[in-house]
């Protein structure tokens, strides 16, 4: 832990404190900037679009007195600062005694769990194919085959998404189109759910490893190309150091460190698309559970569930930082 | 063939380069290029061809089937119509109108909100990469969070108050993300340019520093800039179809997003009318894929050292 300085962690959560404080405030912000009073706002809309409301009149006045609209505006934002960070997000307006935190903590371990898994996949192989084109020691037969796994790169991941499942799920039967698990299944630690719950994370997995792992891949055989320039892999060479050392130790150790950079800058990108994926897969994470919200009008649930996609994925790029300096001892000097 | 010097190197040395060896000429950025342009211009000259109003809900008969389309994949779909070749949809409208009207409004989203984000993006990076100090912290800080925020995320809480989504709406709202990147590429392209010769050799000969930057900083920048431009035009597009998947998009004249939303929600993928979303997922890949290719083919030409060991 040599290379963790005091001072990068500091700075590093002050940037965590000041992503989810700005996000925060944006989305107290905006409901603001629309004419008339949120609340009226917010029922108008849900009117105009024949969503049925109960109870109203007490929705409103319940709504009025949380927000506490009849102080002045700063009162109101520190109001809901407090709130907000106290994680503390109300109730729900299309389904309403259920609390928009409890129905965002049933969808978050969803998200998280295959949002990670393929991200992490995606780093790993990505990397590998962008360091195994820009060697030199690659057999010509592997070289030739390895741009094939870029031809998915630049297409976003809900299209192919859609047309996985025009493919594998609707003409072949071969995997499930929709949910997390199959209907009927004990929720717990039985094979059946595990296995159904794999089944079914395989086709939204695949769509955004398949998309998201082109540009790792370019990026990594960009920098191995900078990287087998350098003195230090002529001086690896020179001293006969087996290619296996060199390719691993010299090169990919050296050329993959502006890629946990990018990680923690693709990752609000990759986590926002994902928010669309889900939707088409039907997938019971914070996206789906977004587009419904969107649908029924439920503004407190799209709120809640915006504020927390800000706040993990900061929190994810904090984590990312971390592992940084341990990675890459020169960071530590660069103070200020 | 033509031959154009390219680099004069003081002594009687001079290196020529034929026409077909031009950095300039290549095969990614062109295809590219073509492809883009053949999208862009098919979308802007069909109308003249073709009934734009024909886009519109209920101005067709519903679930034709395309023309070529001999087995039906259910029984409740009607039989091809050579008014309607694409075939048409649940709501009326028909398939080639709506590609026709949709392409240019999405190519129009990505065009109009990448522009603005461009201009704060080049005036912001400027300002911070030129002036440095605390300036420059402010503006690099506000861009690294902006950057870590889940565009896409925030883009639907912002449009889901806005009551009548149009075009220009969307694109206003696009640009509120897409500055940031370009903002921070353009900053760190300048402070290294800052250290190169030539710049210290304009500031030493006494020129202004509005000068050295429209000058000296902005032709080298070009390559730079104009990749830029397309990979924020990219994702402009790529957010803007997913707030219209998740169904805010502008409603009554459709975009390729919006047409998208409209097939999942009639679950077209289920009843087998994989017309109402595959052209427009088609047309977008193309339009994603060009954008790419000409991308990669300005980062090639911007550092000689990608196109390949040649050692």
């Amino acid at each position: 832990m040599k290379g963790l300085t005091k001072e990068y962690v500091l700075k590093r959560l002050g940037m965590l404190i000041l992503t989810v404080w700005l996000g925060a405030t944006i989305i107290f912000i905006i409901p603001r900037l629309a004419p008339g009073d949120p609340v009226e706002g917010m029922i108008g809309k849900m009117a105009i679009t024949g969503t049925h409301i109960e109870n109203s009149e007490e929705m409103i006045e319940a709504w009025r007195a949380r927000f506490g609209l009849d102080k002045p505006i700063l009162v109101q934002y520190f109001r809901y600062l407090y709130n907000t960070f106290t994680f503390n997000q109300g109730f729900s307006l299309s389904s309403f005694p259920a609390t928009v935190d409890s129905m965002i903590s049933r969808s978050l371990p969803w998200t998280i769990g295959l949002l990670t898994t393929a991200t992490l996949i995606s780093f790993i192989l990505g990397n590998l194919i962008g360091a195994l084109m820009a060697w030199r020691g690659t057999p010509k037969l592997v070289k030739a085959a390895l741009p094939i796994s870029l031809i998915f790169t630049s297409i976003p991941a809900f299209m192919l998404g859609i047309l996985m499942i025009y493919l594998f799920a609707i003409n072949r039967d071969w995997l499930p189109y929709a949910g997390g698990f199959d209907r009927g299944l004990t929720v717990g630690w039985n094979w059946q759910y595990i296995s159904s719950v794999l089944k079914h994370s395989v086709l939204p997995a695949l769509s955004v490893i398949l998309v998201t792992i082109g540009s790792w891949a370019l990026r990594m055989r960009g920098m191995m190309i900078t990287t087998d320039g350098e003195d230090f892999m002529i001086l690896a060479k020179a001293k006969g150091l087996s290619p296996w050392r060199i390719f691993w130790a010299y090169g990919v150790r050296n050329a993959i460190l502006p890629q946990i950079t990018a990680l923690g800058v693709t990752l609000g990108t990759i986590a926002g698309g994902f928010v669309v994926v889900e939707t088409v897969f039907a997938y019971p994470g914070l996206g789906y559970l977004l587009f419904e919200a969107i649908l029924n009008s439920d503004y407190t649930v799209i709120q809640g569930i915006v504020f927390y996609i800000i706040f993990a994925v900061a929190l994810a790029i904090f984590i990312v930082d971390l592992t940084y300096p341990l990675i890459d001892p020169r960071i530590t000097y660069k103070k200020g | 063939m033509e031959e154009k010097v390219l680099m004069d190197t003081g002594n009687s040395n001079i290196k020529t380069v034929g026409f077909w060896q031009s950095p300039w000429f290549n095969p990614k950025l062109i295809i590219g290029s073509i492809l883009l342009l053949s999208v862009f211009l098919i979308s802007n000259i069909g109308p003249i061809f073709w009934d734009k109003d024909m886009a519109l809900v209920g101005s067709s008969p519903t679930n034709v089937v395309p023309l070529w389309v001999t087995e039906k994949p259910s029984g409740l779909l009607k039989d091809a119509d050579p008014a309607h070749p694409l075939g048409t949809e649940s709501n009326g409208r028909d398939m080639l109108a709506v590609l026709l009207v949709g392409t240019p409004r999405t190519l129009r989203i990505g065009l109009i909100g990448a522009g603005i984000g461009m201009l704060v993006g080049i005036i912001l990076g400027f300002t911070a990469g030129l002036m440095g100090g605390w300036v420059d912290y402010v503006i690099s800080t506000l861009c690294d969070t902006m950057v870590s925020m889940p565009g896409l995320a925030v883009l639907v809480v912002i449009a889901a108050y806005i009551p009548q989504m149009e075009v220009n709406n969307l694109a206003m709202i696009m640009a509120i993300f897409a500055w940031p990147l370009p903002a921070r590429s353009i900053r760190a392209q300048i402070l290294s340019m800052r250290e190169r010769d030539f710049i210290k050799l304009a500031l030493i000969s006494g020129s202004s520093k509005i000068d050295i930057m429209f000058r000296e900083i902005m032709p080298n920048l070009l390559p730079y800039l104009a990749a830029s431009f397309v990979v924020t035009v990219s994702g402009v597009i790529l957010a803007s179809t997913g707030v219209e998947t998740l169904g805010l998009g502008p409603t009554r004249i459709p975009t390729l997003g919006t047409t998208i939303n409209g097939a999942l929600r009639a679950t077209a993928m289920f009843r087998g009318m994989w017309w109402w979303w595959g052209p427009p997922i088609v047309v977008l890949v193309i339009i994603f894929v060009g954008l790419f290719l000409i991308n990669v083919g300005l980062d090639e030409i911007a550092n000689p050292r990608l196109r390949g060991l040649k050692s």
